[in-house]
């Protein structure tokens, strides 16, 4: 009871450095006494509908290609070298790479220095601002892609990964903005001025006080955004037509829409398409709990 | 907006030691950069597309291009029998696919809520799905699918079904196909941001519900549900605007076929000003796709109450 007790303390989740656990503490609690078969007879049907498309492409990529074994075995890594190279995808793998990881830092840093001033100045325009966040939600970026292609053809960024870099953060960039702000107002404003009475300037007190609470906040987000951009088709698509340009989707649609479809090469190019993002995903799985718990929306 | 931010740009004052005194250009300064590229990457081209739709705009018919008025609109309504399917189709697309996400979601969340062994491991499992790009779900549903190298062989291997079926080619079983293909992806974004809410729900409430002989039917329905009523009515809203304007997984999986039977507004709009070059004609749609939206938003949030009750 007494530990109960004290892991409740903790007034909110970001500034405490156990929330980085998700797990909740009631153990021996009746309340908590579901049949376990309550729990394991549907998660299993549920595993099975998630884990079969995984495993049909798993199966496609590592045996021979014609055969009908539903095991892959003899084990063959034959697909993947193809795809790898003569598919181009060792290319549009790095290219992917870059356009996800330059969207996470930019998403990253433009947000969080916007989200601060959201969540911590009161200005002329700052309603407007949040509603502009708002509505720029229900435009659909689809339906941009004409006047997108304009500008950036202008800009001569047209076949540059620039191009999608852009167009991907600035899709990013309301929402997350939304929520940084909500994390940064989970953190007391009072902890930061008590840094500049320490002496710190604003920017040293952001660093030292605000920004290590904000962690799992920032690594949901910022994750967020690389999963979006690593796994998003049409700006690609639109925007780069050389082939040393293009990114996994538009490699993926590519080997889809060939007029034989090499079934081996296109599970091959999926795996190497899911790979990261699943593995990112497994790793920060707790933190987007927390961070999301965090940073959603409070009345 | 522009100016705001375009006045902000000379640089800050000296600061002083104590930053207390805040400098009252610093959140004009922090909100610029995000400013300015929504401003030039959003709001422009939004606007050029309420420009473009008053016009009769289709660069390999230059000589037809030229103010039209509401030329577009009229004809939208009145005389184009697939913008009203496309519509049709959208709307039931959206409605089905986020509630069927949101009610499998929603189980999903409570059941790996509980405490149970293998629950980090249950959790990673479910969820991964989530990860996954829309052209690799079609991808994958489209391996899955085939009659060659599908599941239905396997099936019909053992008695189930017959050979030779193909859900995606066929006009009676493509919608819920394609609706299981895309729910296979959608539900854990629902479970995710449900789980994330059950977090926060205060223990005390269902300790005090125990003592007084709550059923747990009871306690999920006076004290979770209540709890969970903003995150669900937000990430139902944003999943709904986002099922209705995402074209990934369409695009690649059925392409709006077959004979156009799972074409979106916004498929049919891609193709209008993609591959029929018709922009103008595309811009008008498009602003009725956002108006539309905007509107069943409003009132969505309008008759749900959202934020209305303290939590």
């Amino acid at each position: 009871m007494i530990t109960k007790e004290a892991t409740e303390a903790a007034p909110t989740p970001v500034s405490a450095p156990t929330a980085t656990d998700p797990r909740p503490r009631r153990r021996n609690r009746s309340w908590d006494e579901v049949p376990r078969w309550q729990i394991y007879l549907p998660l299993s049907i549920y595993l099975v509908f998630t884990l079969i498309p995984f495993y049909w492409i798993l199966l496609f990529a590592l045996r021979p290609a014609g055969s009908t074994s539903l095991v892959p075995w003899p084990i063959t890594f034959d697909h993947f070298e193809k795809v790898w190279t003569e598919r181009s995808f060792g290319t549009y793998f790095q290219n992917s790479l870059l356009v996800g990881l330059a969207t996470l830092v930019m998403t990253t840093v433009v947000a969080l220095a916007g989200g601060y001033a959201l969540a911590r100045f009161d200005f002329k325009i700052k309603q407007a601002f949040m509603l502009a966040l708002l509505c720029s939600q229900f435009v659909p970026g689809a339906l941009l892609l004409v006047p997108l292609f304009e500008i950036f053809a202008e800009l001569q960024m047209i076949n540059s990964l620039g191009s999608v870099i852009i167009a991907e953060t600035v899709f990013q960039l309301p929402l997350s903005m939304i929520l940084i702000s909500n994390f940064i107002k989970n953190v007391p404003y009072s902890l930061e001025e008590a840094a500049w009475v320490d002496g710190c300037n604003r920017m040293t007190a952001f660093r030292i006080v605000v920004l290590p609470l904000l962690r799992p906040g920032l690594i949901a987000v910022g994750s967020f955004a690389f999963v979006h951009s690593w796994n998003h088709f049409l700006f690609a698509l639109m925007f780069l037509n050389n082939q040393d340009k293009q990114t996994i989707p538009v490699g993926l649609n590519t080997l889809m829409s060939a007029d034989s479809v090499d079934l081996g090469a296109l599970a091959a190019g999926g795996i190497i398409a899911a790979v990261p993002v699943v593995l990112v995903f497994a790793f920060i799985q707790k933190w987007l709990i927390t961070g999301f718990s965090a940073g959603a929306v409070k009345g | 907006m522009a100016q705001a931010a375009a006045v902000a740009k000379p640089p800050a004052p000296p600061r002083r030691r104590r930053a207390s005194a805040t400098p009252r250009r610093l959140p004009y300064l922090l909100i610029a950069p995000a400013a300015l590229l929504m401003l030039g990457f959003i709001a422009y081209p939004v606007i050029s597309v309420f420009y473009y739709s008053l016009q009769n705009y289709n660069p390999t018919k230059p000589w037809r291009n030229g103010y039209a008025g509401f030329d577009n609109f009229v004809h939208a309504f009145t005389d184009d029998p697939v913008f009203w399917d496309t519509l049709t189709f959208s709307a039931k697309w959206v409605f089905v696919e986020v509630g069927l996400q949101l009610l499998f979601g929603l189980a999903l969340a409570l059941i790996v809520n509980q405490t149970f062994v293998g629950r980090a491991l249950g959790r990673a499992l479910v969820f991964s799905p989530w990860a996954v790009s829309g052209v690799l779900t079609s991808a994958i549903w489209v391996l899955l699918y085939n009659s060659q190298t599908g599941i239905t062989r396997y099936l019909a291997d053992m008695g189930i079904g017959s050979y030779g079926t193909s859900w995606l080619s066929d006009t009676s079983t493509v919608f819920p196909a394609a609706i299981v293909a895309d729910l296979w992806r959608g539900v854990p974004f629902f479970a995710i941001l449900i789980l994330a809410d059950l977090q926060s729900v205060s223990k005390d409430l269902y300790e005090a519900a125990e003592v007084d002989g709550a059923s747990r039917f009871k306690q999920f329905w006076h004290i979770t549900l209540p709890h969970l009523k903003d995150a669900i009515i937000l990430s139902t809203l944003l999943r709904a605007v986002w099922e209705f304007n995402n074209v990934d997984l369409l695009y690649t999986l059925t392409g709006g076929g077959p004979a156009g039977e799972t074409t979106t507004l916004p498929l049919y709009i891609a193709n209008t000003s993609v591959d029929a070059h018709n922009f103008g004609y595309a811009s008008a749609l498009t602003t009725v796709a956002f108006v539309i939206l905007l509107f069943c938003s409003m009132v969505y949030l309008r008759l749900s109450k959202f934020g209305s009750e303290a939590k």
